[in-house]
């Protein structure tokens, strides 16, 4: 994994596993590697791994089974989706809209497609 | 928990380290950073008791280093920057020495040789300074070693193994090891280091953990300037600015301009992070 975005490490591992959440490559009750062997996929510092977990769990969006390991919750999907909805039609669009200004373009661009 | 107490270290008159105080605790891999001289050498030294700190102590799991303890010795491990060139093979090599770590793991040996692709029938002082490297890197992390004291370990490591010893670390290693690493290549280490312990002149001038770091400071890869910017730096696809997190917000931590930040700024910063 490349981290190249100028988001905590942590928080681009946390929406990598959303993504791959919305992919469908992740399916409800699938287990998710360890803090330790996801740390040792990628290269990452525990403490990092653990903070991703921590986020995803509080979110709702894994789950852990006590000595077991950690799991995809059955609704993550739908939590997922609405989360980036959200986060899409607050961020990006107006930064897209900012960009169609500058280059004095307008939204009619989007029905060529 | 390694515990250090107001560690002090000279060579003849000059000092070296001074009124060092910290604890290490289990499960983390510190990152030590500072510019060359600062003591960062001595210090991984005096944790693995082959110098005797001048003044004050320090305490692992209740063993002072240098009394050289078996039970101690067989649970730590020292990577100097630069490794022997032993007259044996690999095999040879572990088939002397691993009796003195009970751990020792011939398979994860075996295994790591292989991932750091290192020609396990070849003489070690007839290999390259590379791959010299890593075989003591692979013996070092089959050593199933609770405390591992490691000085530049990317030193002489080409790209790819790299990211080879990035993934090394967490895999070999387990949640009860304490490791502490020092470094120059910071970008080689930047997402498996944390904390971070910077020294300068004798003394330890900030140790924070990423959170914290992400916490009170910015990093902001923007292009436009910020007029509290506390450092600058101009990079190909803009710059990149460090100035105090007002919002609360996370940014990605970029461990050269924190580290530059510091120097530029000692007070500001040690004032952030006491």
């Amino acid at each position: 994994m490349d981290f190249n975005s100028d988001k905590p490490i942590y928080l681009q591992i946390a929406d990598s596993i959303c993504d791959r959440i919305l992919s469908g490559e992740l399916g409800s009750e699938d287990r998710i590697p360890s803090v330790r062997e996801y740390g040792a996929e990628l290269g990452v510092n525990p403490n990092t791994m653990m903070r991703s977990y921590d986020k995803l769990l509080g979110e709702g969006i894994v789950f852990n089974k006590r000595g077991i390991g950690y799991f995809i919750a059955p609704d993550a999907r739908e939590k997922v989706l609405a989360q980036q909805r959200a986060d899409f039609l607050e961020k990006d669009v107006p930064a897209i809209l900012e960009r169609l200004a500058l280059l004095g373009l307008d939204t009619s661009v989007f029905n060529k497609q | 928990m390694i515990e250090i107490n107001n560690l002090a270290f000279s060579f003849g008159k000059s000092p070296v380290l001074q009124g060092i105080s910290m604890k290490l605790e289990e499960g983390k891999i510190y990152g030590l950073l500072g510019e060359n001289g600062v003591g960062k050498t001595t210090l991984l030294t005096l944790l693995c008791g082959l110098k005797r700190p001048g003044f004050g102590d320090i305490s692992v799991d209740g063993r002072a280093p240098f009394d050289r303890l078996p039970s101690l010795l067989q649970e730590q491990f020292y990577l100097p920057d630069e490794v022997m060139p032993v007259r044996a093979t690999p095999a040879q090599f572990a088939s002397e020495r691993a009796c003195f770590w009970p751990k020792f793991s011939f398979i994860n040996y075996e295994e790591l040789l292989r991932e750091f692709e290192v020609d396990s029938t070849q003489r070690m002082d007839k290999m390259s300074a590379g791959q010299l490297k890593k075989t003591w890197i692979a013996f070092a992390l089959a050593c199933g070693a609770r405390y591992y004291y490691m000085d530049e370990p990317t030193n002489g490591l080409d790209i790819p193994s790299k990211a080879q010893f990035r993934k090394a670390l967490m895999k070999y290693t387990s949640d009860d090891s304490t490791m502490v690493i020092s470094t120059h290549q910071v970008r080689d280490l930047e997402s498996i280091i944390d904390p971070i312990i910077i020294l300068d002149s004798k003394e330890v001038l900030v140790m924070a953990t990423l959170e914290e770091i992400a916490q009170k400071l910015t990093f902001d890869y923007g292009k436009e300037l910020h007029p509290e910017a506390l450092y600058l730096e101009q990079t190909p696809g803009g710059a990149i600015q460090v100035y105090p997190n007002t919002t609360g917000e996370e940014s990605k931590v970029n461990l050269e301009a924190f580290f530059n930040t510091v120097h530029s700024h000692k007070d500001v910063t040690k004032q952030l992070f006491k």
